[in-house]
Order: structure tokens, then C-alpha cells, then sequence
């Protein structure tokens, strides 16, 4: 079963780091997503830039409209994700509580819909 | 499926163990689930859902029950829907029962068992007992249920504390880990006074005024020597010291013969184990009958001050007490009014009653 794991932290963090302490972030980002790949677990994942670079799309009415910003202003902000493969939530979790960004933020873990193939 | 339990007790010492339990446990579970189909069609409706997407698996019986325990309780669940599904699964009660002892609607009820369902299948929480290093958090959660289940029978329904215990015991059994056999030495200790704690007319009697005559020793005892077997085993946790605590107070003869200084001893390891304003105010009503009633008032005082526990009805009471047991009549009256609009438990609000008609306030609400 896939999983997504929605990893929400204050983006501030990442202005306020300094150097060694983004060179210590990657670093712990890059063994954890090596070690999820080395257990069968990864999928895929990639980091976001921060909310400011954040365009929000809606239509309605047939009628494009296009505002600055993230769709909600929240304390810690959607800035990255993994997509993972998971026997069940149990596992899931497990994983999803070794992404360094569980230990300031939260991460939200979501299963994946799955269709059957036509 | 505690249907399907029920038959397999029923059955297995005649027709012995059959060779696939699970699956003949489950087919059971729909058996039954039909028959129960003609009495409550949409609830039943989830359940076969469920149980038929449980995965085959190598199986044994005993880990079965576990196994739904820990299902029901996994704390990717919305909590009322964990105590909800417990009650229903494992201890058999109605949705009706359920929603009367917990003071919701049964729709709502429903509602909440039919979510967190569906959620078990779509997330797809597995039906297991969790792994070694997943156990801790997992237990507590589990125990957790278990304690707000007696809880909730503890005023409302003495049969919801009956099947606390029974949980407890099991729980204990199955999986001695020290914090199970402490919640169920806890649970012991409390239920064994259970005869003494209300009058006829269903007051509240405070423990000093127990007619100590009507505890289950035979229950004390058992509650006792589980406290001492899982400290034994040298992994200290909350509701082993809370079992402590009742033990010590189980085993003083009279109210006087009580060791306030253990007691206040087991409360400050508890503050750092487990710290709560709630654990504070009875540590500082155990330090009131070590050192006097004004140490006591002091540390209530500072928690009050803190914005802590103003609506707790108990701390309010605790506070009248003290000021009662002072001699300074008008902050007890005005203490015990406070804690007579917050309280919610008739047995509680007579006590308070009682002694606001002893301080001379005539009935009032």
C-alpha cells in the first residue's frame, strides 16, 4: 500500500539556520531518505520551496483566478513530502516518524487512493 | 466478533481446537453477524465489511483477542471511537449501552464506529499485536481506554468497572507488562472498597469515613501482591505508583494508621513519571494530612494561581476541606459552593450538600 507522508515544519527554521545547521539538516534528510530506499520503502520525495514562492490556482465560473500566497496560512507550513511503500499504517508510521521533520513539525501521513486498473 | 468468542468458548471444549481457528473464527463472526443482521441490520453492515478484509494469517486463539484489543485501540483512532469500539467488540455492549454510559447520542455514537471502521480498512491498520519496539506507546494507549472504561463505571455503572477489570486481567495475562499488571492492581484496589464508598441513598462517602469492615480483603490482597510483582519487575510507570498509592491506603487499619509520609513519597515519584495539575492537587492533599492543613491550602492555592484545575470541581472541594478542617467557616462554605456548581456526579454534589447543610447553609440547588 502507498503512502503519503506530508512533512509540515516552520519554514522560518530554515531562514533563521545557519550554515552548519543546514548542512546537519541535509544531512539528515539525505541518510533517512537513503536508508527508506535501502528498505524497500521509498517511492519518491522531494523538498518545497518555501510558502512565499506559493501561487494558489482556482476556477469558477469557467473563470481562472489566481492569488499569491499558500491555500491556508498556517504556524508550520507543507514543505516537503515522501511517497512510501508501506505493508499497512503501522509501518507507515514507523517510517514516517524516522523524517527528521517529525522531531520540531508534524508529519501528515495520508494512504493513497488506489483505482483498479481498467 | 466477540460473538464469534462467545460460540468458540462455547464449542471448542467439546469439539476441540479446530485446525484453522482464525478462519473458522471469522466465518463464525459472519455466521453470527448474520443472525444479529434481523436485529440491527445497518450497524452489523460495517462489521462483516471488516472482518472479511482481514488478511489470513498463522493464528492462535489467545493472540486473537489481543490482537482486536489492539485494533480497536490503536491511536490513529479518534478516542471516543477507540473506548466505543472496545466496548462494543470486545465487552459486548450495545451502541445504546455504550452512548448511555458515556452521556452521547446513539447516532453520533454509531456515527464515530463507522468512521474510525472505515478508517482501519482505507488506512489500512493492520489487526496485529505491535512489534516489540512499538509496544510502550501502544500499550499505553491501550490501558489507557481500559482506565477511562472503569472510570466511567465507577459512579454510572458498576458492571462498566466489572468489565475494566476483566480487560485489566486479561491485558495482564497475556502481555505482563508492569504497567497492565499495575493498572489492574489499581483497578482491584479501587473496586475492592466499592461497598463502603456510597450510601443507600447514594452519597458519596469520603474515604476517611469508610466503614472499613465492608473492603474486599481477598481483592486488596490480590491488588497488593500484583503492586509488588510489577515493581519486581524494575519498570516504574504511573499506574504502577497510583496502585501503590491505593494499596497503602488499603492496607491502614483506620484512617489514622495511614502512612501520609509513603504516600506523599509515592506522589513526588509520580509528579516526576507522569507530572499533571491533577497529581499535584493530591499530592498537596496527602501533604495536608502529613504536615497540617495550612501546607496543604498553600499548595492548592499555588496551582489555582497558575490558572490550573479552576474548573476541576475536586479542587474546589479539597480546598473547602481544608479550610473546614482549619475552623474558618466562611471560605469552607464559599469553597464548597464553588465546587457544588462544577460538579456533575450526584453522588458528589450529596456530599457537598451534606457538608454545606453542616456548616449551616440551608439546601440551596
Amino acid at each position: 500500500m502507498r503512502y503519503l507522508c506530508l512533512i509540515y515544519e516552520d519554514e522560518k527554521w530554515w531562514d533563521k539556520a545557519t550554515q552548519s545547521d543546514l548542512q546537519q539538516g541535509m544531512a539528515e534528510y539525505n541518510g533517512f531518505t537513503e536508508s527508506i530506499k535501502k528498505a524497500g520503502n521509498y517511492i519518491g520525495g522531494e523538498a518545497l520551496q518555501p510558502t512565499k514562492s506559493a501561487t494558489s490556482v482556482r476556477v469558477r465560473n469557467g473563470k481562472l483566478s489566481t492569488t499569491d500566497g499558500p491555500y491556508v496560512e498556517t504556524k508550520e507550513q507543507l514543505g516537503g513530502y515522501y511517497l512510501i511503500k508501506a505493508k499497512d499504517l503501522n509501518e507507515a508510521v514507523q517510517v514516517a516518524s524516522r523524517i527528521p521533520g517529525a522531531k520540531h513539525g508534524t508529519v501528515e501521513v495520508r494512504p493513497v487512493m488506489e483505482f483498479d486498473q481498467p | 466478533m466477540q460473538d464469534a468468542f462467545a460460540a468458540a468458548v462455547e464449542r471448542w471444549p467439546v469439539e476441540g481446537t479446530p485446525t484453522n481457528p482464525r478462519s473458522w473464527l471469522i466465518s463464525t463472526g459472519r455466521f453470527k453477524a448474520i443472525d444479529r443482521l434481523r436485529k440491527t441490520r445497518r450497524e452489523v453492515d460495517a462489521d462483516v465489511e471488516v472482518i472479511a478484509e482481514l488478511p489470513e494469517e498463522p493464528y492462535d486463539l489467545v493472540d486473537d483477542r489481543l490482537r482486536l484489543i489492539f485494533t480497536c485501540c490503536h491511536p490513529a483512532l479518534n478516542p471516543d471511537a477507540q473506548v466505543a469500539m472496545t466496548l462494543r467488540e470486545i465487552c459486548g455492549l450495545t451502541t445504546e449501552e455504550v452512548a448511555a454510559a458515556f452521556l452521547t447520542n446513539p447516532p453520533t455514537l454509531a456515527q464515530r464506529i463507522v468512521r474510525a471502521k472505515a478508517k482501519i480498512r482505507d488506512a489500512r491498520i493492520p489487526y496485529e499485536v505491535p512489534e516489540q519496539r512499538d509496544l510502550p506507546e501502544r500499550l499505553a494507549s491501550v490501558l489507557h481506554v481500559v482506565y477511562l472504561v472503569f472510570n466511567q463505571g465507577y459512579f454510572r455503572r458498576a458492571d462498566l468497572a466489572l468489565e475494566a477489570i476483566r480487560l485489566g486481567r486479561l491485558l495482564a495475562e497475556l502481555l505482563p507488562e508492569p504497567e497492565a499488571i499495575g493498572l489492574l492492581a489499581l483497578m482491584l484496589l479501587h473496586d475492592a472498597r466499592r461497598q463502603s464508598r456510597t450510601t443507600t441513598t447514594g452519597e458519596l462517602i469520603p474515604l476517611e469515613e469508610q466503614d472499613r469492615s465492608l473492603w474486599n480483603r481477598e481483592q486488596i490482597q490480590e491488588g497488593v501482591s500484583l503492586v509488588e510483582r510489577a515493581f519486581g519487575l524494575r519498570q516504574i510507570g504511573p499506574f504502577q505508583l497510583q496502585a501503590a498509592i491505593a494499596a497503602v491506603h488499603a492496607e491502614a487499619a483506620t484512617p489514622a494508621d495511614t502512612d501520609w509520609t509513603e504516600i506523599v513519597g509515592l506522589y513526588d515519584v509520580l509528579m516526576r513519571a507522569d507530572p499533571s495539575p491533577v497529581i499535584e492537587l493530591n499530592r498537596a492533599a496527602a501533604v495536608a494530612m502529613r504536615d497540617g492543613p495550612e501546607h496543604g491550602l498553600k499548595l492548592i492555592d499555588e496551582i489555582l494561581a497558575r490558572k490550573e484545575l479552576t474548573e476541576y470541581h475536586l479542587a474546589h472541594a479539597a480546598r473547602a476541606d481544608l479550610f473546614r478542617r482549619l475552623g474558618t467557616k466562611p471560605e469552607a462554605i464559599a469553597a464548597y459552593q464553588q465546587a457544588l456548581a462544577l460538579a456533575v456526579e450526584e453522588p458528589e454534589r450529596r456530599l457537598l450538600q451534606r457538608r454545606l447543610r453542616e456548616l449551616g447553609v440551608q439546601a440551596t440547588t
